[in-house]
């Protein structure tokens, strides 16, 4: 009874991303089309080269034919899977495993989400029928709990703490402005941020998410057919996931300054992967960055430094695109937007570019001495979530 | 020996000053300040709150719980049964809605001192007129509650000596069901009624009782009718009137004779006669003497601190909470009706606030859990957990702007149990600068919110007032 892993035995040969926006003029199909036909297209293969098809979406249809239909997919399974916030990479882990059964050789991953016709600002997803005793807490609200306790725990004046998580944004909305994908281009400088309205706890709407629709898509084959397809794959080194006991919310030993259900998942995929230091293995990571203050608690979780001290990282300018350990190079889901289904394989697709080289230019990280890629997403609230972690890298062993 | 076994007065957090009336139409109000239902508050929760603060100051189980109201939550589904969830009764024990008119109130009073068995009647209002009207002003929100029994049901700290009753048909104060105001006639006619009524009521009881006017210690008079009740006032004989706590209340109506006696009970001395004469739609008198067990009969809450420990609601909120005028709600979805055939199977901690309790670990969940978080705890070794009554403290707190609210910011905290235990809860009657950890907190029965016509009740906290948990 253990969590094996399935180091080096799955590689994505091709990804596609859609940008994401607000989308007015696509609907979920066109957005499916667009990133099912971009990863076909970087993979080399036609649609019915594909042997079964994983779809993630929160909320924005129901079952396979979500994706059969306007794909027009003859004979083949599609699966729809839904995880929260951690949808997409839910999505791509299911296909890995399916390639790595040998129930299949050719498999994609896509999640897809069409935020922006509910008519209402923000995320909200249709609650199943309940007793009405649920608690009536926006996340943005649930996730502004972590500052004043992280500021008593580790004696951080709540002013400084308010300033490092608008740093966070800052830091994201900097590295989405160089990218043409994401949602806001704009850079946004901390000190703005922080004169902005409270609108949960101490958290302005610009520590929070972007709303977008969008879609992304990753083709999975075994490792040892992917030169068939192309020359440098991606390969999976460890898909870890841990949905928690929601504990966190009635336990009083929890104190809002951590995610376990992160850590875990982090250890176990460190675990897979046989890496015992992520902060020297690893040349970048795209974290759940819902909200500021969730980047910098998964700083400590993720192990990229210890607890307590995160902030400090942060000032430091560790994460930083040129930074010793950068993440959310791409703008995160604070730049880049957060369509639920689609986020996991938008983190998925920047690691796949910047991995190989392909991220351009001006957005390209160093890989001189590391090349190993972190994926976090998470869906939930502080003291009930659930969480992934995957490691991805350009070569075997 | 039948009566009064314990009793709780229950006046909301929120007053209105009645100057604040004026100060936005230009006319209306007056002085001093009215009780305010929360937007959160109906008469059955209302009513749930004086009832918890009866229940606990005895031991007696009620046999039968009958509600009185003249604004029910609800019609053709009963009401009492909410609160016969809410303080835990068992299945056993009947729960009747008395409907409809302010004299209800004291009719199941009387009914009850009258009947047999433990009974408990729950009264309560919600009082109110169009702006301006003297209604608004005058009304107040409250609700009373009493257990009512025997000797042998538990010690009566107040005797039920005489009764009566007076009625006549005559049109003087009506409302349709639905209407946000009541219709009064010339205020002369009703006045012409009433004081006949109430001599003849007034003379049968103390008869009844073998009591003089002259005997009466107190006399707590009420009704609607402002007029009539300065007239028999004077009529009655008696050595004082109680307090009608209009300056700080207001009158609620249904609740208000149980309201202004619970106020006396909790100031008289043993031996005394209280007279309670409720001038509506016709008079009902009820002679009672307080008997030695009051000396021994500790309130949990006394109406006089729930008067004294009140703040202050604008006339703009208050209008919103009322419904004279609509606000733009925030740009999110209205939640979802809750499902009653889940809300049936979660009865206990919906309505009860009873959480179940790891057998071994002794760790507390709250919703209740068949699988422990704990791993010593196997498969159902649980116990229940009723925690209503017990105190928390506020761990951490936030102030949620976005989420849907009938009244928003929406102020959400963490709060730990005396004990043990945890729930991130809304609270309730508090301002949100206010807050702050470490603060004390207990919990209340409150309406979160109605959809499709279905009203979703559950708990909150609230700021703790004084005595009124378990420490």
């Amino acid at each position: 009874m253990a969590s094996h892993g399935i180091k080096d035995q799955v590689a994505i040969i091709g990804m596609g991303c859609t940008p994401f926006r607000e989308h007015w003029d696509k609907g979920v199909d066109d957005l499916l089309i667009d990133a099912s036909s971009a990863a076909f297209a970087s993979a080399g293969v036609a649609k019915d080269d594909v042997d079964a098809f994983w779809l993630g979406t929160a909320s924005s249809g129901m079952s396979g034919l979500t994706l059969s239909q306007p794909l027009k997919l003859v004979g083949k399974p599609v699966t729809r899977v839904e995880n929260f916030c951690a949808t997409g990479s839910e999505a791509l882990r299911q296909a890995c495993y399916a390639v790595a059964s040998g129930a299949y050789d050719v498999a994609m991953a896509i999640g897809v989400e069409k935020i922006k016709d509910s008519g209402y600002q923000g995320l909200n997803a249709a609650p199943a029928p309940h007793d009405g005793t649920k608690r009536n807490l926006t996340a943005a609200a649930m996730y502004s709990l972590v500052l004043p306790a992280y500021a008593a725990r580790y004696g951080v004046d709540e002013d400084e703490l308010r300033m490092v998580v608008a740093k966070i944004a800052e830091k994201n909305h900097r590295n989405g402005a160089l990218n043409p994908l994401a949602q806001f281009r704009r850079e946004m400088p901390a000190e703005k941020i922080c004169e902005m309205a409270s609108v949960a706890g101490r958290l302005s709407v610009f520590d929070c998410s972007g709303v977008a629709d969008g879609s992304a898509a990753a083709i999975v084959v075994r490792a040892d057919d992917a030169h068939q397809y192309c020359d440098d794959p991606l390969y999976i080194k460890a898909l870890s996931f841990v949905s928690g006991t929601g504990g966190g919310l009635i336990d009083p030993e929890y104190d809002y300054t951590a995610f376990p259900e992160c850590e875990m998942a982090g250890t176990d995929a460190y675990r897979q992967a046989g890496i015992d230091d992520p902060r020297s293995a690893l040349a970048m990571a795209e974290v759940h960055d819902c909200f500021t203050p969730t980047e910098m608690v998964l700083m400590e979780d993720l192990g990229f430094c210890e607890r307590g001290t995160a902030w400090k990282e942060v000032l430091a300018g560790t994460f930083e695109r040129n930074g010793d350990m950068p993440v959310n190079t791409d703008g995160g889901l604070k730049a880049f937007g957060h369509p639920v289904g689609a986020s996991g394989l938008r983190m998925h697709y920047e690691c796949w570019l910047q991995l190989r080289g392909q991220a351009g230019e001006d957005r390209q990280i160093d890989l001189s001495t590391r090349n190993l890629a972190l994926v976090h997403n998470l869906g939930g609230y502080p003291g009930e979530m659930v969480s992934f972690v995957s490691i991805l890298g350009p070569q075997l062993g | 020996m039948r009566g009064i076994i314990s009793f709780g007065g229950y006046v909301p957090y929120r007053r209105l000053n009645r100057a604040a009336i004026a100060a936005v139409m230009g006319r209306g109000g007056g002085r001093g300040t009215r009780s305010v239902a929360s937007y959160d508050e109906d008469t059955t929760t209302m009513g749930v709150e004086a009832a918890r603060l009866a229940l606990r100051s005895a031991e007696t189980e009620p046999r039968a719980l009958w509600f009185a109201t003249a604004d029910p939550a609800y019609l053709e589904k009963t009401n009492a049964t909410a609160i016969h969830a809410a303080l835990r009764l068992d299945t056993s024990v009947g729960a009747l809605d008395f409907g409809g008119a302010v004299r209800s109130g004291v009719g199941a009073l009387r009914t009850a001192l009258e009947a047999g068995g433990p009974t408990l009647v729950v009264t309560s209002d919600i009082r109110g007129g169009l702006p301006t009207g003297a209604d608004e002003a005058n009304g107040g929100d409250g609700a009373a509650a009493f257990l009512v029994g025997g000797d042998d049901d538990g010690p009566v700290v107040a005797e039920l000596l005489g009764t009566a009753s007076a009625t006549e048909e005559f049109v003087d104060r009506w409302r349709q069901p639905g209407s946000p105001s009541t219709g009064q006639w010339e205020e002369r006619f009703g006045e012409t009624r009433y004081g006949p009524l109430a001599a003849q009521a007034w003379k049968e009881a103390l008869g009844s009782a073998g009591v003089g006017a002259e005997d009466v210690d107190v006399a707590v008079l009420t009704g609607a009718h402002g007029r009539a009740v300065k007239r028999v006032s004077g009529q009655l004989g008696v050595a004082r009137v109680a307090d009608d706590l209009a300056a700080a209340v207001g009158n609620t109506g249904t609740a208000h004779a149980g309201l202004v006696l619970a106020n006396v009970l909790e100031q008289a001395e043993p031996g005394q006669t209280i007279a309670v004469v409720v001038l509506a739609d016709g008079v009902e008198v009820l002679i009672l003497r307080t008997t030695e067990a009051l000396a021994a009969y500790r309130p949990v809450l006394s109406v006089a601190d729930q008067v004294a420990n009140g703040a202050e609601v604008s006339y703009a909120t208050f209008l919103q909470w009322r419904e004279m005028i609509r606000v733009q709600p925030p740009n999110r979805p209205e939640p979802s009706r809750p499902s009653s055939s889940a809300a049936a199977r979660a009865q206990d901690w919906k309505y009860g606030f009873v959480g179940s309790r790891g057998v071994e670990s002794g760790t507390l969940h709250l919703p209740p859990a068949r699988v422990s978080i704990r791993p010593e705890d196997e498969l159902d070794e649980m116990a229940p957990a009723p925690m209503a009554d017990v105190g928390a403290a506020v761990v951490t707190f936030t102030v949620d702007r976005l989420v849907y609210s009938v009244s928003p910011p929406v102020v959400f905290a963490v709060v730990d149990f005396d004990g043990g235990g945890r729930l991130p809860v809304e609270l309730t009657d508090v301002d949100p600068d206010a807050v702050r950890v470490g603060q004390r907190v207990e919990m209340t029965f409150r309406r979160l919110y109605e959809a499709e016509g279905i009203i979703n009740y559950f708990w909150k906290a609230r700021p703790a007032r004084s005595g009124s948990t378990t420490d």
